[in-house]
């Protein structure tokens, strides 16, 4: 059980403030490079070490917590933890149910991979994980939809044969195409999605997301955000 | 784990083998075998009792209690299980917390529903949202084994409810013409050969809380089934010392010798439980075993 206990930021302690306020950080821990479980069994990736520089910078004490993508959201809302960070792309509809912060990673280009090239991208069967925008998209195109509760079960959904394509960020989909040694490649044009990556939070937790708003400011402001993005994106991906 | 597993990449066979299965993330699996039977030895007692307690209460001549009774076995055996396990949760552990609400927080003055969000104050929080993680791990065990007791109880109550009504009503005519009450009837002559009736659908219901234990996802304790998907994903060089393709295979044939395993130990011990509470009964079982094997039978006629 220690695997998940990974208290941040001791610091907060000698800064005398915030002592009492722990912040619980739900991630999903299955979508590397935003979030995945490292071979310690504890939570790693880019967001990872974001929300521990922003817990940091907003002298919270903050604790990592995984739960399912699928019920992300209404264990959020019914305060199982206090914030998303599981590489959450803000929408509308997303919008209407939690708050988000500002974003930490601009909008997204999503990508269609499959095992050859000449596959029907408009009217085949296209995986993606349940209740992201990228299964929106392919619902609203015109190809099947096939979901999946992992994003990891979309790729292999590809590599059996299940389906034509999986259809899912660049940014995850990446390494694994790397890793593939040419049995996976991208096919298609990219696809813009979403309105960048946030945090989501309550409704009602407004200054919870103020404290991380201003966070986030300082870490645009000092280029440390950009730095992070670069690590683990790579020096292409975009930046602020 | 050992100290030459510093490099993985380095390492091939058996050795590799040895680091991989090691790991932290690997700990985490076996830890979550603990978990499953830890679950399981706590709900199976919990649950028989909820099931004696239904039953009990179904088979009462106070109205209201047989109602109760009945009204449990029924709505609980009639809702899907995922349902439950996905409502009934969820709404367990914001009761608990509303009634903390009330309690601690009487000076509380906004709504405590504001739209989606389920917002009580700090100090009714359960766990509290400053305690350590594995506090809020034994609260999410804790609200998973409750559940599991109430669902799994309610079948185990049809079961022995069956069970007593199976018991020779002459039995218990005979007792009350020796002069037992109602109760000292119930407990010394009807529960005591109930069991051997009723462990047929009792041991049922074992292997199927056995099979129903991955359910334990959907509230947030990680069993088993979780860890070997994760484990089994395919794991790219970039984020894993331990690279390796789709793998899920080999984790759920693990698991399936696992489960294997276990239902037939079960399988087991539980003929033994029936052999031993076919002793002296008036079943087609215990008759046979009073008469001993067919040969030595008929000798001894």
């Amino acid at each position: 059980m220690k695997k998940l206990i990974l208290t941040t930021a001791v610091l907060a302690l000698t800064a005398g403030a915030a002592m009492a306020d722990v912040v619980r950080m739900g991630t999903e821990g299955a979508y590397p490079p935003y979030n995945y479980i490292d071979d310690n069994g504890e939570v790693a990736g880019f967001e990872r070490e974001l929300g521990d520089e922003l817990c940091a910078r907003a002298e919270l004490t903050c604790e990592w917590v995984t739960n399912d993508w699928d019920s992300i959201i209404p264990n959020l809302v019914s305060g199982n933890y206090d914030t998303i960070i599981a590489g959450m792309s803000i929408t509308d509809e997303r919008d209407e149910v939690i708050d988000f912060t500002q974003d930490y990673y601009p909008p997204t280009a999503s990508v269609y991979v499959a095992a050859s090239a000449d596959v029907d991208l408009a009217g085949g069967v296209i995986s993606a994980q349940t209740a992201t925008i990228q299964a929106a998209y392919i619902a609203e195109s015109g190809a099947t939809l096939l979901e999946f509760a992992t994003a990891d079960e979309t790729i292999a959904a590809v590599q059996n044969g299940e389906v034509d394509a999986v259809f899912a960020d660049y940014d995850f989909l990446l390494p694994v195409v790397e890793a593939s040694g040419g049995a996976l490649m991208f096919v298609g044009e990219e696809v813009a999605l979403g309105g960048g990556v946030g945090m989501g939070l309550r409704e009602s937790d407004n200054e919870l997301r103020d404290k991380f708003n201003a966070a986030i400011d300082s870490m645009k402001a000092d280029g440390s955000l950009n730095a992070l993005l670069a690590k683990w994106f790579g020096e292409e991906a975009p930046g602020y | 784990m050992f100290e030459y597993c510093a490099d993985p990449a380095s390492l091939a066979g058996f050795k590799w083998l040895s680091c991989y299965l090691t790991t932290g993330k690997h700990m985490g699996l076996y830890w979550a075998v603990g978990t499953v039977l830890l679950l399981l030895t706590i709900t199976a007692p919990a649950a028989l009792l909820f099931g004696f307690g239904g039953a009990a209460a179904a088979r009462s001549h106070f109205r209201p209690l047989r109602w109760f009774g009945k009204g449990y076995i029924a709505i609980v055996r009639g809702v899907p299980d995922i349902a439950f396990f996905l409502f009934f949760v969820i709404a367990l552990d914001q009761g608990f917390e509303w009634i903390r609400h009330q309690i601690k927080c009487s000076d509380w003055d906004q709504p405590i529903r504001q739209g989606n969000d389920f917002i009580v104050c700090a100090a009714a929080k359960l766990p509290l949202s400053s305690s350590p993680q594995v506090f809020h791990e034994i609260y999410g065990f804790f609200l998973a084994v409750l559940t599991f007791a109430l669902v799994f109880g309610a079948f185990a109550a049809n079961v022995l409810y069956g069970a007593m009504r199976a018991v020779p009503h002459a039995q218990i005519e005979t007792a009350e013409a020796y002069g037992m009450s109602h109760r000292q009837a119930f407990w010394r002559i009807m529960v005591p050969q109930m069991w051997v009736y009723a462990l047929p659908g009792l041991s049922n219901l074992w292997m199927v809380l056995i099979k129903a234990t991955p359910l334990l996802f959907l509230l947030g304790v990680e069993d088993i089934v979780y860890w070997a998907r994760e484990l089994g994903g395919t794991k790219t060089p970039q984020f894993t010392d331990y690279p390796h393709g789709d793998w899920r295979v080999w984790y759920f044939l693990a698991l399936l010798v696992f489960y294997l395993a276990f239902t037939q130990v079960s399988e087991v011990v539980l003929a033994k439980i029936s052999r031993r509470l076919s002793h002296g009964q008036a079943t087609l079982a215990g008759e046979k075993q009073r008469k001993g094997p067919r040969g030595r039978g008929k000798a001894a006629a």
